[in-house]
């Protein structure tokens, strides 16, 4: 019988080739979104963990309060006695010690006087001990443009705009001018030995990249940080995972009234993407749910039609005593094939644009000019498992939905009329 | 009977001599007060911060409103570091980088040295009567003086602070507390000025309490320990060739 259908279809064009059409569009569409939304989304999360949050982040609740502004005079002291300890309770993870902090980098010219000047947004990393990953975490080797990585005390890398903005050359020596950790004015001597572009608009804006031993110098924070960065063995973050050490964490914290007492936030909590998450799942699942509706009401029309051009063959075949429910299974046999069909061919398609912003990318820069937050400048989708099946469930349960609401027709002929309504 | 009588009369003399006097009048009084010649002072700033105080020694030299030079003297870390103010530009030294910078843009804004003063807020050298329309709201009692209560609404534009409420001791004329604002109308900054001192006929503060509203810090103390008015400050101080030194 499936074999009789499908030559049935295959012969009549006008009952498979609009209803495969849309199946496709709407397959195609929906696969393309959810590998767009993977990418954006994905790429969000990792850069924020990578950069700002880590997968968990300990702080003091002081310095939690007002993170966004970098409060190194509210940091953590004794950073090494809470690794060592974070290290022995959490022996999978890696956990490491950060300092950001905002300040102006002056380059001065041949008498030591000012001859540029600029905003830098640093970060002080672990570069020297290869343990940390650092270095491989935020990608830095690849996102040099001009120069090498530091290699000793005293080398920086700063972003290539604020080197191209500063008018300087790699070697030149640069002085930050910050403030300390108890709030003292603090010059400290670099040299920029090179340029990077992350691809983050935020950092690329005017980044510094220091050894945290130099910044904890500069600073005035020996044997502090602002934050101490924990990263889950997977290097993926997972929500579960994470909330649940953060939970045992602060337990331990609960009786204590100091505000310089550690906290540790997830991800999702530290990074302000709390909101964020639960609306791209949301919008995800409102997607696929769009689709299937929007996808069930277009086939249930396009069923309307096809019911109405075949409305003598229905007649013909109720007259010749075919019964209806045998009809309608037919028809949603058909569906079942339209469906597959579409999908097959959405797929496809989807997978192949997806592909496409996944490796050439969407270059948004020129969008993100006033954006402070971890967005990546390029855009890319990302293919996921789910990539692959997701286009199949708006295919096949709107294309059956809307045949099964425009198959009920059938039901509602009288035998004895037929004749008539065949007559005329 | 009589002694209503006899506060009535000081009552109406004491009102009509506030009202010969008018706020702007007092202003100016203050300006005169305030801004005297050359001089030098050794300072001690405590800063209440969050996680405890520092304590820290200056020197510093004045040259009218608009030059002035100090160099910290202590704590170690700060020690040797010097700062130079001419007109509205200002330059700081740090003998551990060894360098010269200019301070400048939001920078100026910053707090200097971690205390409640922001840079913004010592390169501040037009006199009050310049900068402000006073009004008098009135008069009240504060560390056991009489003082007027005064309304300073900003003239110009590029100011710190768009108003400023100031409790003038009548007789010293100095300014024992202020209160200066936002122009949305938000306190910034208290100052209150507990010990004063008084060098043949002029009164000066000794020790002020300077306290950053926005700031979780718990204010910082300025205390005047040594000062010379009319001092003989070598010209070479107020130049940049100074700060090395």
């Amino acid at each position: 019988m499936i074999r009789f259908i499908v030559k049935g279809l295959l012969r009549d064009h006008h009952r498979s080739l609009f209803p495969i059409l849309i199946v496709t569009i709407g397959v195609w569409i929906t696969v393309f979104f959810q590998a767009y939304l993977n990418g954006v989304f994905g790429e969000l999360v990792d850069t924020t963990a990578r950069f700002s949050t880590g997968h968990v982040k300990i702080m003091t609740r002081a310095y939690a309060e007002n993170q966004d502004q970098r409060p190194n005079d509210l940091a953590l002291m004794e950073t090494d006695k809470i690794s060592l300890e974070l290290q022995q309770q959490y022996p999978d993870m890696t956990w490491v010690q950060r300092i950001q902090f905002g300040g102006l980098l002056d380059i001065p010219d041949v008498n030591g006087e000012t001859r540029s000047q600029g905003p830098v947004f640093g970060m002080g990393v672990d570069l020297f001990n290869s343990e940390s990953g650092e270095t491989n975490r935020l990608n830095i080797e690849k996102s040099i443009v001009s120069g090498r990585m530091p290699k000793k005390p005293g080398e920086i890398l700063i972003s290539d705009k604020l080197a191209e903005k500063l008018n300087i050359e790699i070697n030149e020596p640069a002085t930050l001018l910050g403030s300390t950790m108890y709030g003292s004015t603090t010059f400290y001597n670099f040299k920029v030995v090179g340029t990077i572009r992350f691809g983050i608009t935020a950092m690329d804006r005017g980044a510094m990249i220091a050894d945290i031993t130099d910044i904890q110098l500069a600073l005035d924070m020996q044997n502090a940080c602002g934050e101490i960065l924990g990263y889950l063995p997977d290097g993926v973050y997972n929500h579960e995972k994470s909330e649940l050490i953060t939970n045992q964490f602060n337990a331990g914290y609960l009786k204590s009234n100091d505000e310089f007492a550690p906290t540790m936030a997830t991800l999702q909590s530290s990074g302000g993407l709390s909101e964020y998450m639960d609306m791209v799942d949301y919008f995800s699942e409102s997607i696929v749910f769009i689709f299937i509706f929007v996808m069930s009401i277009v086939l249930w029309n396009a069923g309307l039609l096809g019911g109405l051009r075949r409305y003598g063959e229905v007649g013909v075949r109720l007259a010749i005593g075919e019964q209806k429910g045998h009809i309608y299974r037919s028809l949603i046999y058909e569906s079942v094939f339209i469906g597959l069909i579409g999908s097959i061919f959405g797929t496809i398609i989807g997978l192949g644009c997806a592909y496409w912003l996944q490796t050439q990318g969407l270059d948004i820069s020129s969008m993100m000019k006033n954006i402070n937050m971890m967005f990546p400048a390029v855009i890319r989708a990302k293919i996921t498992p789910e990539t692959y099946y997701i286009g199949f469930i708006p295919g096949f349960v709107s294309t059956i939905l809307g045949t099964a609401l425009s198959g009920i027709g059938i039901y509602k002929r009288q035998t004895a009329q037929l004749f008539k309504e065949l007559e005329t | 009977m009589k002694k209503i009588l006899f506060f009535m009369i000081c009552s109406a003399f004491l009102f009509g001599e506030e009202e010969l006097i008018s706020a702007d009048e007092i202003l100016k009084k203050i300006d005169d007060n305030t801004i005297a010649g050359n001089r030098s002072a050794t300072l001690t700033m405590v800063i209440h911060g969050r996680r405890g105080d520092r304590t820290m020694t200056l020197k510093s030299w004045v040259e009218g409103s608009e030059k002035s030079f100090s160099e910290y003297l202590a704590p170690a870390r700060e020690k040797g570091t010097k700062m130079l103010k001419l007109s509205d530009q200002l330059w700081m030294y740090s003998p551990q980088s060894d360098r010269v910078i200019r301070i400048a843009g939001h920078m100026l804004r910053q707090s200097m040295m971690g205390s409640d003063f922001s840079y913004e807020d010592v390169m501040e050298d037009r006199s009050l009567s310049e900068i402000y329309k006073a009004e008098t709201l009135g008069s009240e009692f504060i560390f056991e003086r009489d003082c007027w209560i005064i309304e300073l609404k900003a003239i110009t534009e590029d100011i710190t602070y768009f108003s400023r409420k100031i409790w003038v001791d009548k007789e010293r004329l100095l300014p024992l507390k202020e209160f200066r604002y936002a122009k949305s109308g938000k306190l910034l900054k208290k100052t209150e000025i507990i010990e004063t001192f008084k060098l043949e006929d002029r009164w000066y503060p000794k020790h002020i309490i300077f306290k950053d509203e926005l700031s979780k810090n718990k204010g910082t103390e300025l205390i005047f320990d040594a000062i010379e008015f009319d001092a003989e400050i070598p010209p070479h101080i107020f130049s940049k060739a100074a700060l090395r030194k």
